[in-house]
């Protein structure tokens, strides 16, 4: 089947405020008597509940965690993007435009993408005046740093943690809207279900995690903002509980899940170390304006290196090779993540790595603390100072830049990063893919929203860096509030639901029936022995690097997997109470899926592109080969049923206002 | 390296709790929680429950980890959360005694976890700018000094985690609140309604049941992200202030 992804006509800089001007609206009056559910409360979802509970809707929002506050966007270092031009640098909404559509190596939709650049500016001054203490200049202005992909100077930051900073403004605007009775919010609850009467959704089905009990909630819209699904990887940057749940069983209902191949692996993570870990830590992107990314250019080097007779600062600066800069002058170290991430990839195949695993390269910092401690010398009127102070002052403005992330690097390896150079290594860590959404964010389900990391919509086959962070605070504060009043403005005459209905009791019973399935399976292994095992396969077959071969293997291996989990899981205790291996068995059963359609994803996608890099389509110097003519397409899948086949619905990429072209970043 | 734990467990609210040993084979590169996953997959294995005890992001900025080990919220190093905590810090054959944060107003919910929402509602009481979406100017409109933006995001940096009031021998929630008030106080946007969310703020603390503040200072020691008790003599100057100007 086509989809239509119902983008507005007209010329690409007005559709969005010609739309908005144009769509059907809500009254004041109507939308006190219209009920949302949110489910989620990271940057989408807590942006979404809090302003859809300022312009009087009646919200329920619901989260997994203790409190709001903790969701993983709070995780997000580097920065947000803006297209402010601040910097006086040749910044405009559609370079932003351009740039995200470039980066995400022309698989994303235009129309999404421009408002999202549009919006951008909004996303700031919004920010500012909830309190969001972003890095200033001396003159009091707000200050910018570069992040990959782009020529300009438009990330926004606080310190190393913007996430967090970001992820506090709308907690506490939604905290807000909780203390005024426009929100209620449900901590520590998950849910298991989404609930349809006659097509549209109308409702969750939640579970207590205190005390385990089943919850109907209606509403007259359900927005998820349930974020990524990186954790199928089992070792990712994601937080521990990030999952595929929400999204998954909504896909179980009809909805559909588009490009969930689209994997991104962040360049700069630190390595794998033992068998026993649990997550990957990232280290921000932003550390690339300073860090030069290097490997020894002679074999016996590397392998010194990695059997501890060397380091890395005995390496001479002739016999090192900074491969980003020699392969990608124009961009140098801050090409895109894809790239970078496939570049380190390449040479640690070669046997250059330096980590005993063999996965690793060093991000130097050494020149920058040369360069800046010269510079402040220098301001300071320093007449000839000696290499010692030129390296204080030097390691002093580093520390005041990249001062946490150093300090979280010291705590994880227990070496200084200041003295020897850190040692990096990509990681999974955000998903393009999502569930399928149209212009308006709903997806093919009438009333189902999906915002965030969710869906699909705004990165293409790779997202640039500080780009997450602007597209969940866009679909929450900019754009749901309006596009969501196309659906609900044919709904002020329908009364709220009865939770006893029919829907509503089945949709319970079917959650019902699967937890006391995980408990009274009878089996040995634990629920995230099988999580382990299938990262495994997902990370070997799906990771950085894909062929045909490879997957189909893959495929069968986790059809494999999931018939020993439901054979021998075993999860203790009852479904009654606090019981985080019965969260961690349904979490796991949704990632066995996903995993399969992931594989089924990548397969069916000849071509290489961002995030998605076949081995059979690559050009002679080893980058990816698109295929423009016969693939530019959104691949929304659909799989109600997990016995059959999955069903491939495309969305044709019309690129009106953009050339397609061969992504150089040379 | 051979490690005895000595773990609280407590099956719900309302059981009354108690220590069980146990034993667990780690190595030094692990975190505190790895270990603790170490712990729970033997348990699993042969059957038993294992500990519950909460943490999320694993990267020391949710907060969501807590844990009073060896007499210490988040453990011996400082300016570290539990995740972060690598058991390089511990010596073979030592014993560990890990325990749920004990406040009154951070009642155990099994084991290890606690319920920390009373941080939740005391936010909810003022903790923000009243600002709706789309009503901002722009961002660069009012300039705010380098330093104050720093104070302000030094006290932001808050992970609301409840150390403060772990180690705090009144289990007072003065610093988390301090923090909150510091970091919107010391912004010209936070200005407009500083009165009273220090004056809401601190009446919602005292509604929750956490104790009074006696300048012990333990807090700000165990803080795993430095927040300084500074926050607090600005906390006490905002309230004083408010209690005899502002409009009630």
């Amino acid at each position: 089947m086509e989809l239509n992804g119902n983008v507005p006509s007209g010329p690409i800089a007005e559709k969005w405020t010609k739309y908005k001007s144009s769509m059907p609206l809500v009254s004041p009056d109507n939308k006190r008597r219209l009920d949302i559910i949110v489910v989620g409360s990271g940057l989408a979802g807590a942006a979404a509940a809090s302003s859809l509970g300022e312009l009087g809707y009646n919200v329920k929002c619901f989260t997994f965690h203790d409190s709001p506050r903790r969701a993983h966007s709070i995780a997000a270092q580097g920065g947000i993007n803006a297209a402010k031009n601040y910097k006086n640098d040749g910044d405009s909404v559609y370079r932003l435009f351009y740039d995200t559509i470039k980066g995400g190596d022309y698989r994303a939709r235009e129309a999404n993408v421009h408002r999202l650049a549009e919006v951008s500016v909004d996303i700031i001054d919004q920010c500012v005046a909830q309190g969001v203490p972003f890095a200033r200049e001396y003159g009091g202005m707000l200050d910018n740093r570069s992040f990959g992909g782009t020529q300009v100077q438009r990330t926004f930051y606080a310190r190393g943690q913007t996430g967090q900073q970001l992820l506090i403004g709308a907690y506490q605007s939604l905290s807000r809207q909780i203390s005024l009775g426009k929100v209620t919010m449900y901590n520590r609850h998950e849910m298991l279900d989404v609930v349809l009467v006659d097509g549209k959704a109308r409702g969750i089905i939640t579970r207590n995690l205190v005390n385990g009990k089943l919850e109907r909630h209606a509403a007259h819209a359900v927005v998820l903002a349930t974020g990524g699904y990186g954790n199928v990887f089992y070792l990712s940057t994601n937080a521990m509980m990030c999952n595929v749940t929400a999204a998954w069983r909504a896909v179980r209902r009809g909805a559909y899940m588009a490009n969930p191949c689209y994997t991104q692996i962040h360049p700069t993570c630190i390595p794998q170390y033992g068998d026993y870990q649990s997550k990957l830590t990232l280290m921000s992107e932003s550390l690339r304006n300073d860090g030069r990314v290097w490997v020894p250019k002679k074999m016996e080097d590397a392998k010194a290196i990695r059997e501890g007779k060397k380091k890395g600062v005995d390496i001479p600066e002739a016999d090192r090779d900074y491969y980003l800069e020699r392969r990608y002058p124009a961009f140098g170290n801050l090409v895109p993540r894809d790239i970078a991430s496939r570049a380190a990839k390449v040479v640690c195949d070669q046997g250059l790595g330096i980590v005993p695993t063999g996965l690793g390269v060093y991000l130097d910092f050494a020149d920058a603390i040369q360069k800046y401690g010269k510079s402040k010398a220098h301001s300071m009127n320093l007449e000839n100072p000696s290499a010692k102070q030129v390296w204080e002052l030097g390691q002093k403005v580093v520390e005041e830049k990249y001062g946490n992330l150093f300090e979280m690097y010291e705590k994880i390896t227990g070496e200084d990063p200041y003295t020897n150079p850190m040692k990096i290594y990509p990681a999974v860590h955000y998903t393009m893919g999502g569930l399928w959404v149209d212009y308006n964010l709903q997806t093919n389900i009438p009333g189902l929203f999906a915002l965030g990391e969710c869906n699909f919509s705004d990165h293409g086959a790779n997202r640039l860096g500080a780009s997450a962070l602007m597209q969940g605070l866009a679909d929450g504060y900019f754009v749901i509030p309006y596009t969501i009043g196309t659906f609900l403005a044919n709904e002020i005459r329908t009364p709220k639901f009865d939770t006893n209905s029919q829907a509503f009791v089945d949709a319970e019973n079917d959650v019902r029936s699967r937890l006391n399935g995980f408990i009274t399976n009878g089996g040995k292994q634990s629920a995230e022995s099988f999580h382990r095992r299938l990262g495994k396969i997902m990370w070997e077959y799906c990771g950085m690097a894909r062929n045909a071969e490879g997957l189909t293997k893959a495929r069968k291996m986790i059809q494999a997997l999931k018939e020993e989990f439901y054979a021998d899981l075993y999860v203790p205790g009852t479904a009654d109470e606090f019981n985080p291996e019965l969260e961690k068995a349904t979490r796991v059963a949704d990632f066995l899926e996903l995993g399969e359609l992931m594989c089924i994803d990548a397969l069916q996608r000849e071509e290489s592109c961002g995030g998605h890099f076949r081995e059979e389509h690559q050009t002679e110097e080893g980058e990816a080969l698109r295929d423009d003519v016969g693939m530019a397409y959104v691949s929304a899948w659909g799989w109600k049923d997990t016995s059959l086949e999955p069903e491939l619905n495309k969305e044709p990429l019309v690129y009106e206002n953009i050339k397609v072209a061969a992504r150089s970043y040379k | 390296m051979k490690l005895n734990l000595k773990i609280w467990r407590q099956k719900n609210a309302k059981d009354n709790g108690r220590f069980e040993n146990h034993q667990v084979v780690a190595n030094e590169h692990m975190s505190f929680l790895e270990m603790l996953d170490v712990l729970n997959e033997t348990l699993i294995s042969s059957q038993k429950e294992p500990v519950a005890f909460e943490h999320d992001c694993r990267e020391g900025i949710c907060g969501t980890c807590s844990l009073v080990i060896n007499g210490q919220p988040h453990g011996p190093q400082n300016g570290t959360t539990t995740c972060q905590l690598h058991m390089r810090h511990f010596k073979d054959g030592e014993t560990i005694v890990i325990e749920p944060y004990r406040a009154k107003a951070f009642p155990v919910m099994k084991d290890l976890v606690v319920d920390r929402s009373a941080f939740d509602r005391i936010i909810q009481a003022g903790g923000f700018v009243s600002v709706d979406a789309g009503q901002a100017q722009d961002g660069n409109a009012v300039p705010i000094g380098k330093e104050i933006a720093s104070k302000a995001f030094d006290a932001a940096a808050c992970i609301g985690c409840g150390a403060c009031v772990a180690a705090c021998p009144n289990a007072s929630a003065m610093l988390f609140v301090s923090a909150k008030v510091s970091h919107l106080a010391l912004l010209p946007q936070g200005q407009v309604e500083a009165k009273k969310r220090a004056q809401n703020m601190v009446h919602q603390m005292d509604e929750e049941g956490f104790g009074m503040c006696s300048n012990v200072t333990a807090c700000e020691a165990e803080c795993p992200k430095g927040i300084s008790v500074e926050n607090i003599a600005r906390l006490n100057r905002e309230y004083i202030g408010a209690s005899f100007t502002a409009n009630k």
